[in-house]
């Protein structure tokens, strides 16, 4: 049989038994709109199966249900006996056909017209003057032209009156109706000519049986296969379980191996025990046997997918639309009980895809888009989480179309949708009754879809997320916990207790100890991590866990203990743990409800030596830790999908240093954080000195305004580039932060470069290098005053093997208005190109690793989308005959390294240049 | 709300003549639990600490492959602490989950007649009446009928 036709007969079954108790209880209950709703979602979701697998009968039956309770739902049908006693009858009808449908394999021949023509009356009586447009057997084909007409094309002549229509094939014919004469658009069907339909529906019902045998040319546009296999049965060649069942073993399972390993453990210190080899056979078995039930519980997520391409390939015929399904990722596995239970909505959100999110293909080639529309389904493991993407290259979200239909629906007011952004107003359409599709089609469009899909994802703890941008598409990204997953975590100890923490965000280990290459620094109370040029914030876990005796191992800092680096969507940070073991495949359990609340764990569970550990979460771990990293993070990212820049957040350091406003440079020009004591500063030539290292340190204030303190220890940020450093005073650390460095406004104080708000505070960004070259007149060239290139937004490409120096001069160029985009080397400038992005200026260090700047400029000039992109070379040399080398081999400027003010004049007469030229 | 809930128990116990109950004593009292409801009786066991957790949760153990939490009945009464390793513990399902309540010591499975049931007397400490479905009069003794589902509802706060 076929499998599709399978699953639908057992979940139909299921549906309509549900279908029974609920509205029974209706009957009881008639106002109770959650009941409703239910009822309509399963006849919906009853209706839409049958128009896939070309059920045309039950469709049929299954519709006009649904119109009947689609005004019960908005309240212009009473629920009374004779109503639901109808929808019973209709319901009874579907049973029928589905026993015959799965004794047969194709629907019987025969017709429901009567109940039809009953149900149709009585979604007509509710006297409303609109009515649902379904209200003949063809319920189902008239559908199907509705949609084969493009989306926005809404004209369209419905034959209403084709009442002896038994026999009508389920093509996708546009049948303009003579008789009608005007054009209907669906939905909006004229009193006039809904009576008419009425009076012709009485006076033909009874007609109608006469014509039974030709429904069997009717049926099925997509026949079984096999239509007769003889036997009537499901059970061939797989059995349902239930999860519960499964559970049991897996636990037994568990049981068993434990146990195992406890008489292995025994017979491990006897060499010639009689128990040695029976023991290894049941020791054999038990593996297999776990790794068994294992599996059944774990199936790779490309099972709820197999029947997608079905889907989509018989949607794109009904609509019209070329559509390219692309799946990634099919083989992440999934539990299987939740993998049940987002296969339907999963195929709800493709549908919906299909239908509303593509357009058709005309209006695709018009938006020059190509005619073929993707839909890409994404699915992978991360942080804990598995998240499945689906996203479309279609019409994307209309806000204001949302923002009208929330109003019109009465979800939000005014003032309310004033506030919101556009993404909240986008998930309105996760609400329940909305549909911004003007037309109702057998499809989707009713409203319930993206409503069910929401609540089924809620059911297990997962969430869904909505980014759409008009006209280019739109995705949605589904999160799932790991509950009940099988995961490789690592195991970590900390106080004497352990813990495991999800391999998968885990990035990298560290050793750290005073003596070892690492060691935990400390800014004022925080603890941070020198970790290949960058510090990594810390965290120790038994701080955040409150365990007994955490702060020992904080305060003397000698013990050796271990960082795990751990990443969380792009915030990387470290947990401090006293011990590391083994990594071991767990079994995730749900921690207990009166634990739920901790949002530390993400469950718990038994190792193989029988003893019970809670599973870190490291998102609860960094939500705890740092609410502002994370959400600064997460808005950045958005940040870059918006302007497509680039730019990454930083960690950003924040101090006090005279003054009461906080100030700010990037973390990742400062070299050390150090403390001096006040009686090794020493003066030299009037300047403040301190011995560092070995060398002469000068010492830099931010401006004369503050002193200097008199006694203990004086804190400093000290500078590095090549083997020059300076100390920087300051008062007090306060924070680091990451987040995008976005300077709002520019200072025209000697020694800052503009304001932005970091950590929700306007804070003052120091510039380095004013104060490097007030320690070392040399550090940069002469100064320049040069015209900026005042509100341009033009995208600059910084290529700068040293970090030191793309780190000073991003700030900088920023604050001349440029957006800039960094490369750590010539190839990853090139491969920028390759990825098509676009600049308006390339500024190149000439000495770098690998290719130098003479040879990528030539790369550059050679072909491809920059040949005609000016290019800046950045060098320490400058003389003349360097000049003169660089214009060789392609530069159209060259400027000295450490002339700042040279490089913006030089940008600016570069780019003008180049606007001039063009 | 708490009288209905009693009211509801004598017309249960109306149509029944005797309940079984797992007694069990802490400090002293005794205690006794629906026979129905209890899963297993543990000895002393090793528990692993949940970090954070409510204090009356004493930590979690292993089960034959299940994890239960252990709740400290001692803690959850108000009770002062006792010596840990000594303690006995009576393992409850509750709504799927197992729980495992520590208590001093298991005593035996008695037969209580209904009739010898009463309702909490109002001055009982609020946290004891918290937990409590009401008194039995034994021969001698007294029995706190310990309602597990309320028991195990931390959510609500106890009076206290």
């Amino acid at each position: 049989m076929d499998e599709l036709l399978g699953e639908f007969l057992t979940e139909t079954s299921e549906n309509i038994a549900t279908l029974d108790v609920e509205l029974v209880k209706l009957e009881q209950e008639p106002n109770n709109p959650s009941l409703i709703d239910n009822i309509f979602r399963l006849v919906h979701t009853i209706k839409g199966t049958c128009g896939f697998l070309g059920l045309p009968r039950l469709g049929a039956v299954a519709h006009s249900s649904e119109n009947v309770l689609g005004k019960i739902r908005d309240h212009e049908l009473e629920v009374t006996p004779e109503a639901v006693s109808l929808i019973l009858n209709s319901l009874d009808r579907i049973k029928d056909l589905l026993t015959t449908l799965e004794e047969t394999e194709t629907e019987p021949a025969g017709d429901d017209r009567d109940l039809i023509v009953a149900l149709d009356t009585m979604a007509a009586n509710s006297g409303a003057s609109k009515a649902a447009p379904g209200a003949t057997p063809e319920a189902a084909e008239q559908e199907a032209e509705v949609v084969a007409e493009s989306a926005d094309d809404v004209e369209d002549g419905e034959d209403f009156d084709d009442e002896a229509g038994d026999d009508k094939k389920p093509e996708l014919v546009l049948d303009f109706d003579e008789e009608l004469g005007r054009e209907l658009k669906p939905g909006e069907v004229a009193l006039s000519e809904l009576e008419r339909i009425f009076q012709e529906t009485v006076t033909e019902a009874p007609a109608a049986p006469n014509t039974p045998a030709s429904t069997g040319s009717a049926a099925p546009v997509t026949q079984p296969k096999k239509s007769k296999e003889g036997e009537p049965s499901l059970a061939n060649q797989s059995i349902r379980v239930s999860v519960d069942l499964l559970e049991n073993l897996m636990t037994m399972v568990s049981e068993l191996v434990l146990t195992r390993n406890q008489l292995l453990q025994m017979v491990r210190g006897h060499t010639d025990s009689e128990f040695k080899v029976p023991l290894q056979r049941l020791s054999h078995v038990t593996t297999e046997l776990q790794e068994g039930v294992m599996k059944t519980r774990m199936q790779p997520i490309g099972n709820a997918w197999a029947k997608l391409p079905r889907v989509v390939r018989d949607l794109s015929l009904d609509l019209g639309k070329k559509i390219d399904l692309q799946m990634l990722g099919a083989d992440t596995e999934l539990d299987r009980q939740i993998l049940e239970l987002i296969k339907d909505p999963l195929t709800h959100m493709v549908r919906n895809s299909a239908d509303h999110g593509l357009e058709d293909p005309k209006t695709r080639l018009d938006a020059g888009k190509p005619e073929m529309g993707k839909i890409v389904l994404n699915a992978y493991h991360e942080g804990g989480h598995i998240i499945i993407q689906i996203s479309d290259d279609g019409r994307g979200i209309n806000v204001e179309k949302v923002r009208q239909k929330a109003y019109d629906n009465g979800l939000a007011t005014e003032s309310d949708l004033d506030g919101m952004s556009d993404q909240q107003i986008q998930s309105f359409i996760f609400a329940a009754g909305f549909s911004t599709a003007a037309e109702v089609t057998s499809v989707s469009g009713r409203g319930v879809g993206m409503d069910v899909v929401r609540t089924n994802i809620e059911k297990i703890g997962g969430t869904i997320d909505l980014k759409s941008k008009y006209g280019q598409g739109s995705t949605f990204t589904i999160k799932i916990p790991l509950t009940l997953a099988i995961v490789s975590a690592l195991i970590v100890e900390c106080c004497a207790e352990r813990f495991a923490i999800p391999q998968i965000s885990v990035v990298e280990l560290v050793r750290a100890s005073k003596v070892s290459e690492h060691r935990i620094e400390m800014i004022n109370a925080t603890p941070v991590l020198r970790l290949r040029n960058r510090l990594l914030p810390l965290v120790y876990l038994g701080h955040c866990l409150n365990l007994d005796g955490s702060d020992q191992t904080t305060l003397t800092g000698d013990a050796e203990v271990f960082v795990v680096v751990t990443q969380v969507g792009a915030y990387n940070f470290g947990i401090v743990v006293d011990r590391v073991f083994d990594t071991e495949e767990i079994v995730v359990k749900p921690v207990t409800p009166l634990l739920r609340d901790i949002n530390m764990f993400s469950g718990n569970t038994i190792l193989g030596d029988g003893s019970v550990i809670m599973i870190l979460d490291p998102n609860g771990i960094a939500s705890a830790t740092s609410d502002t990293a994370l959400n600064e993070t997460a808005d950045n990212r958005e940040d870059g999908v918006h302007h497509g820049t680039g730019s990454d957040s930083a960690a950003i350091l924040v101090f006090h240093a005279g003054g009461d406003d906080p100030k700010a440079v990037p973390l990742s020009l400062v070299a050390r954080l150090e403390e001096v004591d006040v009686n090794t500063i020493e003066n030299s030539h009037g300047r403040a000195m301190v011995q560092y290292r070995g060398r002469l340190m000068p010492l830099i204030r931010l401006d004369e305004s503050y002193a200097v303190k008199e006694s203990g220890r004086q804190p400093i940020l000290v500078f590095t580039d090549g083997d020059r450093s300076m100390g920087l005073i300051v008062d007090e650390i306060v924070d680091i932060i990451d987040q995008v460095l976005d300077i709002e406004l520019k200072s025209d104080r000697k020694g800052f470069l503009g304001s932005a708000v970091i950590d929700g505070k306007a804070t003052e960004l120091v510039d380095v290098g004013h104060y490097l070259q007030q320690a070392f007149e040399d550090w940069f060239g002469t100064q320049e005053t040069a015209a900026f290139g005042e509100g341009s937004s033009q995208n600059i490409l910084l290529v700068d093997d040293s970090p030191f120096f793309r780190n000073m001069l991003q700030p900088l160029l920023e604050v001349a208005g440029y957006s800039v985009t960094t490369a750590s080397d010539a190839q990853e400038a090139l491969n920028l190109r390759e990825q098509g992005q676009e600049f308006d200026c390339i500024i190149s260090d000439i000495e770098m690793p690998g290719m130098n700047g003479f040879e990528l400029a030539r790369a550059i000039r050679t072909d491809g989308p920059w040949r005609e992109t000016p290019i800046v070379a950045l060098s320490s040399h400058a003389t003349q005959k360097d000049f003169e080398r660089g214009r060789t081999a392609g530069f159209t400027d060259y400027v000295a390294k450490f002339d700042r003010d040279g490089l913006i004049t030089a940008l600016s007469d570069t780019i003008t240049h180049k606007e001039v030229a063009a | 709300m708490s009288s209905e809930l009693n009211l509801d128990h004598n017309d249960i116990h109306s149509t029944v003549e005797t309940r079984e109950f797992v007694t069990a004593t802490l400090d002293k009292q005794l205690f006794g639990v629906p026979v129905l409801s209890v899963q297993d009786v543990l000895g002393p066991q090793k528990l692993a600490n949940i970090p954070l957790a409510p204090n009356e949760v004493a930590g979690a153990l292993n089960l034959r492959g299940r994890i239960v939490t252990a709740i400290d009945l001692r803690r959850r009464l108000g009770l002062p602490p006792a010596d840990k390793a000594k303690s006995m513990s009576i393992v409850v399902d509750h709504y799927g989950e197992l729980y495992s309540l520590l208590i001093d010591e298991v005593g035996e499975v008695l037969s209580v007649p209904v009739k010898d049931y009463e309702r909490n007397p109002p001055t009982l400490d609020p946290r004891w009446r918290d937990v409590s479905g009401g008194i039995y009069r034994l021969d001698g003794r007294l029995m706190v009928f310990l309602e597990v589902d309320r028991l195990l509802d931390f959510a609500r706060p106890a009076a206290a």
